[in-house]
């Protein structure tokens, strides 16, 4: 689709075409980033704590060998099976084996981005297996087909009305009905149906506790839980930093994790899948899909920290004037712009050039990822292999050239102002990118040089 | 070599720099742990009864559903239909509340400790439109550092915390409570 | 102490009176100020823009220009931190690291350095402050809203030494004004929102001014309030800082 091929400037630049549109999502967005810092003032030790937690993702970094180790050993030990995927390809395809295996031809799946990363409802829908994604958010944007523009609130650019039509026309709800309660009502009845009758379930992981083998899903719909303790089969999907060392640790990143994504103190369901059911299946599928490779660049290893919080966007200026999906990438926003060049430096070389640089996302980050830096590293990356305009490369030459010799600097400067003020119709037209929405500055006769020259320098 | 030899000799190749461990030692401590947790968890949705006998929950349960055919307990001292419908979700679908027994509370965040050993069937904490759990008022932490510490102790194969009725904001942010769990919750704080 | 003046090279150019409220403030604070004449510009537009390995030729005239003297003291808070995070050049990295710990933005030099604890200076005026990123974020010149600490502010501590100045409060006190460097053009939609959204804030708070430690925010805003036709202004603060009651703004 062409779509994918329009870089963040130009879907941004659509999205902006709606004023109003963009101001409401703007506001939705700030408001959650306000309820963060509520949520994270009623801790006096919060940044203690995000000191820890990145500490802690720090080490489990640099013995990330072993600690998966030790995990496949105490998950298989409780009666899991683990799987290893290398690509997403090989991931999806465990997946399918697996429920084929269990003649499932119907399965629901709860919120996991690594699923998304994986394209996994395609690949299971061209293979004949009816996927349903029973988050609300998510259920949502499936039955738009659209893709989600947040990773914690799928559908936060759509307006209630618009989901009262489409509930009406996909489950049957009163035309022109957009109360939530209604429409979250009809979704909890719809969705009913489809976990009764689903025998296998797809979680993601939101950490894996190597001490114990136990992972750890969290949810406030409860999707997850209905899903697994009503099916026969669990698949849990988890990439493969998603490992804490011990158990106890699970008390810093419970206490960060729902404070920082949606202001809540922690969410309703705190899952730990220990020991499965008897009778039920247990599978683990790790996947790496780059992380392996990451893990071996001092510049970018950091983002392998990520909790997959959503903080970041919420904060980002630029996300909330711009929504997810100018990002064309499965994780948007701060922490997906210096991911998704990792995956794909041609496709995504647009990404990290989305900010202004403002620091805004390292802060709030739970776990300290330095996602500013780390966007400035990238735009080095991408010039030096080539991922930036020619027009531009050109321009920056020849800045460099000017500012490099203050003889040519001066008299560029003082030519260009002069050229300024004499034919501003030069500049002050719509070829100028700056000049379509902002007047020009106004060009002083003297520069602050000249000016030192005749009134301060000592003849 | 398979995809997991692979993987991990990828990783191993790509380790960091030893990185140490950095201690947990945050100790918060609240001064009236039962009222921080009514609070938290009336602020998210959750309703906080304080009892001092089992009667008093049989009391509630039967003041508000008549049908006692409609509720199940797996606590003893309540006798409401509690062994019958193990692998029966169909059944247990139809039930409006369960009351179950949680481990304890902790009261910076509202949330009970169940495990699995006082749910009956798994399913149980998930399905029905209510939920009631019931701990003793002893047993309620700070924060969860400390609940934690007593997990610890606690042999379980699936353990859940629960904090409040299950909800969700996805429309226009607008909270809605009774997404796919339960639509309410109260916990009965036995003294 | 001697200092050395580093203009930024867009205030060289386009506002000048930035850079001379600053010498004149500093002269008034009985600093020996120095400026080399040969300076253009710390390469921050290009590094930002991924073109760090053009700035070589930035870098080496910054050493030469900078090396001999106490402080060096510039009204810009993006190019001082771009100066003490990616200073560098073969050959003389113990010279970049001595430029890195005695560069100052014009504000913390004043708290920090010279301790002003007032200042003889006029602004009758209703004043909305503009907390450019990389001076809050990157210097510490103020407390960013992100973090659960302390709050405090070198840049509001100053403009509370000024005569008549009311400083008016904004809805977001920290939010980014969308001009990013090359941003502002190779996302012009999104940076003139953000731009517009700020000016929103102040303009509902009652700002008769716009001030700010970065003159490239406030070249931005003031872009765009010129196109909306605005009776409200942008003012360096360098330039309240130095304002006394004869100067006219």
């Amino acid at each position: 689709m062409n779509s994918r091929h329009t870089d963040h400037a130009t879907r941004a630049e659509k999205f902006n075409l709606d004023e109003s549109r963009v101001d409401w999502h703007d506001k939705t967005l700030w408001f959650i980033r306000e309820k963060r810092d509520k949520a994270a003032w009623q801790i006096p030790e919060w940044e203690q704590l995000r000191e820890t937690a990145s500490q802690i993702k720090n080490n489990v970094l640099s013995n990330l060998h072993d600690y998966l180790i030790e995990f496949e050993k105490n998950a298989q030990k409780n009666g899991a099976t683990v799987h290893w995927a290398s690509t997403p390809a090989e991931h999806n395809k465990i997946v399918l084996d697996i429920i084929k295996q269990a003649g499932a031809r119907n399965i629901v799946k709860s919120k996991s981005m690594l699923t998304e990363e994986c394209h996994l409802n395609e690949y299971l829908t061209a293979h004949g297996i009816d996927v349903v994604d029973t988050d609300l958010g998510e259920r949502i944007v499936q039955l738009a087909g659209e893709p989600p523009s947040h990773i914690v609130l799928p559908c936060i650019h759509w307006k209630k009305e618009e989901i009262g039509e489409l509930f009406h026309q996909e489950l049957g709800t009163p035309k022109g009905n957009a109360d939530p309660q209604l429409l979250t009502n009809a979704a909890r009845l719809n969705l009913r149906n489809h976990f009764m009758t689903s025998r296998v379930a797809i979680t993601g992981v939101n950490f894996a506790v190597a001490e114990t083998g136990e992972i750890v899903v969290c949810t406030n719909e409860g999707n997850a839980d209905l899903g697994v303790q009503l099916a026969d089969v669990h698949i849990a999907c988890m990439g493969l930093e998603k490992i804490i060392p011990r158990r106890k640790h699970l008390g810093v990143f419970l206490r960060l994790l729902a404070r920082s994504a949606t202001g809540q103190p922690i969410t309703t369901y705190s899952s730990h899948f220990k020991k499965p059911r008897e009778g039920q299946q247990w599978h683990i599928v790790l996947l790496d899909n780059g992380r392996s490779e990451r893990l071996g660049s001092n510049d970018f290893r950091n983002a392998l920290k990520c909790i997959r919080c959503a903080a970041c966007f919420n904060t980002c200026p630029v996300y909330r004037r711009s929504g997810g999906h100018s990002y064309h990438t499965t994780v948007a926003g701060p922490i997906g712009s210096i991911l998704a060049p990792g995956l794909d430096m041609k496709k995504n070389a647009d990404l990290p050039f989305a900010s202004t640089l403002c620091g805004s996302c390292s802060n709030v980050c739970p776990v300290k990822i330095d996602i500013h830096d780390q966007l400035y590293k990238w735009r080095q990356v991408l010039v030096r292999n080539g991922h930036v305009s020619a027009i531009k490369a050109i321009g920056m030459k020849g800045m460099a050239a000017v500012l490099s010799y203050p003889f040519i600097y001066n008299t560029s400067g003082s030519l260009g102002r002069w050229i300024m003020r004499y034919f501003p119709f030069l500049f002050s037209n719509r070829a100028n990118l700056w000049y379509k929405q902002r007047e020009m500055p106004k060009a002083p006769e003297k520069s602050f040089r000249e000016w030192y020259i005749k009134n301060r320098k000592k003849k | 070599m398979n995809s997991r030899d692979r993987i991990l000799e990828r990783i191993k190749k790509n380790l960091p720099q030893e990185s140490p461990l950095p201690s947990v030692d945050i100790n918060t401590n609240f001064s009236d742990l039962k009222e921080k947790f009514k609070a938290t968890l009336t602020s998210i949705g959750g309703t906080a009864i304080e009892v001092t006998d089992w009667s008093h929950i049989k009391n509630y349960i039967q003041l508000n559903y008549l049908d006692t055919d409609q509720v199940i307990s797996t606590a003893p001292q309540l006798n409401f239909k509690a062994h019958t419908f193990k692998n029966d979700p169909r059944a247990l679908e139809r039930i409006k509340i369960s009351i179950l027994q949680g481990s304890f509370g902790v009261a910076e965040n509202g949330a009970v400790w169940i495990t699995d050993t006082h749910m009956g069937d798994r399913v149980l904490p998930f399905i029905n439109e209510h939920l009631a759990l019931v701990i003793n008022e002893k047993d309620i932490v700070s924060t969860l550092h400390q609940a934690y510490e007593k997990i610890d102790l606690i042999n379980y194969s699936l353990g859940v915390f629960i904090a409040g009725p299950s909800k969700t904001a996805d429309i226009e942010q607008s909270l809605v409570l009774g997404a796919h769990g339960a639509k309410s919750l109260v916990v009965f704080l036995m003294t | 102490m001697t200092v050395s003046l580093f203009v930024p090279c867009y205030i060289d150019q386009f506002y000048p009176k930035v850079a001379i409220a600053t010498l004149e403030l500093l002269e008034k604070l009985d600093v020996d100020v120095i400026y080399p004449e040969k300076q253009t510009c710390c390469g921050q537009p290009m590094a930002n823009a991924g073109f760090e390995q053009l700035t070589r030729g930035c870098n080496s005239l910054f050493i030469d220009n900078f090396s001999a003297c106490d402080y060096i003291v510039c009204p810009s808070g993006s190019c001082v931190l771009h100066i003490k995070n990616h200073l560098h050049a073969d050959g003389q990295e113990h010279k970049a690291h001595s430029i890195q710990s005695k560069v100052f933005e014009l504000t913390e030099f004043l708290t920090d350095v010279l301790q002003v604890k007032s200042l003889s200076a006029n602004f009758n005026h209703k004043v909305g402050l503009h907390q450019s990123c990389h001076g809050q974020r990157g210097l510490n010149l103020s407390q960013m809203s992100e973090l659960v600490a302390s709050p405090f502010s070198k840049t509001t501590h100053l403009l509370k030494m000024v005569n008549g100045l009311k400083l008016v409060p904004l809805n977001r006190h920290d939010e980014c004004c969308g001009f990013g460097g090359t941003f502002c053009v190779t996302e012009e939609a999104v940076s003139v929102k953000m731009g517009k959204d700020r000016l929103r804030d102040h303009v509902e708070n009652g700002a008769e001014y716009i001030t700010a430690s970065d003159m490239s925010c406030l070249m931005h805003l003031d872009g765009i309030l010129r196109r909306q036709k605005s009776k409200v202004n942008v003012i360096h603060i360098a330039e309240i800082l130095n304002s006394s009651k004869s100067k006219l703004i």
